[in-house]
């Protein structure tokens, strides 16, 4: 099956995710709130899928399905909708407010949005029934989605988990932010057997392998290498607000937005990181 | 009704490759069987997964293909309710939920099995649609509505199994409006559901009375063919709703709110589940008249 094997450069997406943090941080200064450690841990995941590992219809051909079931964490896939022209610049100008399109979580009928999301624990079962309507028509079709880890802890997570491997979708690839935060502290002490995820998944039948959440070259391989006979969950250990020394691993920026200082500082520092 | 709603569905996905069935660890009896054999990749059986089998109803319409969930109606609405109300309706998807079983017709199998506010459940919800067919031939027009239309979500509320036929010789069924089975002048019965077959017994007691009697099948219950029953509020000196529903959030309630609005002058008496779980066993009709619903008792209410 077909993964999508582009040649991955690192070096660009490097640029990318920097470039698209600095771009959230910017729309961060619009608003009370955003969830911008959500977004910047699932930053590099969601830049492998859209400009490594989708096909988009390039000369009529398959165009690939992204589906964003941690809808918290959607402004990355914002800033990368703008990038590519799908969403506008004024979109984002008018983020949250009463003349604009796009909130806090993907809306149904928004360009390029497949799904409504934010409630968790909904995305993975849409993304089974979406691989099974291609596959019902015989098309080639890839469905990519992102669930957050605190997703892994609703039920309906796991009965999608169990449908996936049970009808035989092979056209799933599925990635777990793995942060270890939810809101109320890390995942590994409020449930300890929440771990090992990989294991789990390799026993509800899935192809399932653990990599660092912040290597875009490692992620792009963890797919591109994968057997195709079952569907791939990618378990991405990441770091909650990526790339900004205050925000990582601190709670309250699931949600808040920086202050002006803050942003000063943050911007100071994804400079530095080029 | 279950074994025509399965002989519709199957008819409609003979014609049309875009329909499919998820259906939760149902008996796969009658037509269904002739469905899961020769559409497997179109039947898809999620064992006891309700949430799943909304979701993936629902990934299947984002992609364009025209799907029903089907299982026990408690388990088809209540169970997976987020999943109803965000993935479909907040989505609008052309998705038909089937709640099969509804009202108190598991009356052996207690009130975990029991859909008692199902219509008003599914009725607060934006975008869904509400059709109870009141018997095999109206299932299936019912069936075929579903899988035909793209407007929205739609709770299709079933019965079970050996409805009598309350339809023959009938006005013909339309989506959205009320049906006469039967034109009187002097009382109307407001009905819909399985106990259409109690309100005909008590329409022909009270015509037996010398009373010019209306019945009809309010099928469509969202939306409801509001001049339909501002007209049988005005054209009837008596109006009756009879309803499998609690008191709340059915018929009953929306017909006395249309009757305030307009200033109905008739006499308007309403007659529902009570608004509590009973824990009786026995037949249908036993559970129904726990519930202060038989002919005995509305005939003497009305008369």
């Amino acid at each position: 099956m077909a993964t999508g094997k582009n040649a991955f450069d690192a070096d660009a997406a490097k640029l990318r995710v920097n470039r698209y943090r600095k771009r959230i941080l910017e729309v961060s200064q619009q608003v009370q709130a955003l969830h911008i450690g959500s977004a910047y841990s699932c930053t590099e995941i969601v830049d492998v899928v859209y400009n490594g590992l989708m096909r988009h219809g390039e000369a009529g051909g398959t165009r690939d399905i992204f589906l964003m079931s941690k809808g918290h964490g959607c402004m990355i896939q914002y800033a990368i909708l703008e990038e590519r022209g799908t969403l506008t610049r004024a979109d984002m100008d008018a983020y949250c407010t009463p003349t604009g399109r796009l909130g806090c979580h993907p809306d149904h009928g928004n360009p390029g949005i497949e799904a409504a999301t934010g409630a968790l624990g909904h995305g993975l079962s849409m993304a089974v029934g979406m691989a099974l309507a291609e596959r019902g028509r015989k098309r080639d079709t890839i469905v990519y989605t992102v669930l957050s880890d605190g997703e892994l802890q609703e039920g309906s997570t796991w009965e999608a988990t169990l449908m996936a491997s049970s009808f035989g979708v092979k056209n799933l690839v599925a990635f777990v932010d793995n942060n270890d935060f939810q809101s109320l502290g890390r995942t590994s002490q409020t449930h300890p057997s929440f771990y090992p995820v990989v294991e789990k998944y390799l026993a509800f039948g899935w192809e399932s392998v653990q990599v660092d959440g912040h290597d875009s070259a490692a992620i792009h391989d963890a797919v591109a290498s994968r057997k195709g006979d079952k569907p791939l969950m990618v378990v991405a250990k990441t770091t909650k607000g990526k790339g900004i020394s205050y925000m990582e691993n601190v709670p309250i920026w699931h949600y808040r937005s920086p202050n002006k200082d803050e942003y000063q500082q943050a911007l100071k520092e994804l400079e530095a990181a080029l | 009704m279950r074994n025509t709603f399965s002989e519709a569905l199957y008819d409609e996905a003979k014609k049309n490759p875009d329909i499919y069935i998820v259906v939760a660890d149902i008996s796969p009896a009658g037509s269904m069987a002739k469905f899961s054999t020769e559409y497997p990749e179109r039947f898809i059986n999620v064992g006891v997964a309700e949430q799943s089998m909304i979701g993936i109803a629902a990934g299947l319409a984002l992609r364009g293909c025209q799907p029903f969930a089907y299982t026990i109606a408690t388990f088809s609405l209540y169970r997976p309710f987020e999943m109803v109300r965000d993935d479909l309706c907040y989505q609008n998807l052309p998705v038909t939920v089937v709640g099969m079983g509804s009202g108190v017709i598991y009356s052996t199998l207690g009130g975990t099995h029991h859909t008692q506010e199902d219509i008003a459940v599914a009725g607060a919800i934006p975008n869904m649609q509400i059709i109870a067919p009141c018997d095999p031939a109206e299932c299936t027009e019912a069936t075929r509505h579903c899988a035909t239309q793209k407007v929205g979500p739609i709770y299709l509320r079933l019965g079970k199994a050996g409805e009598p036929d309350m339809t023959k010789g009938a006005e013909p069924w339309k989506f959205g409006k009320l049906r006469y089975l039967r034109r009187g002048s002097d009382v109307c019965i407001l009905t819909y559901g399985v106990i259409t077959k109690m309100a005909a017994q008590i329409a022909d007691s009270l015509a037996a009375q010398g009373k010019s009697v209306s019945l009809v099948s309010c099928h469509t219950l969202k939306p409801l063919d509001r001049e339909g029953i501002i007209e049988a509020l005005k054209t009837h000196k008596q109006v009756i709703v009879i309803e499998e529903h609690a008191p709340q959030g059915g018929l009953a309630p929306q017909t006395k709110q249309i009757a305030w609005d307009i200033k109905a002058t008739c006499r308007l008496d309403t007659f529902t589940l009570q608004d509590k779980f009973i824990h009786n066993y026995g037949s249908h009709d036993d559970l129904l008249a726990a519930h202060g619903l038989s002919p005995q008792r509305i005939l003497a209410a009305v008369a």
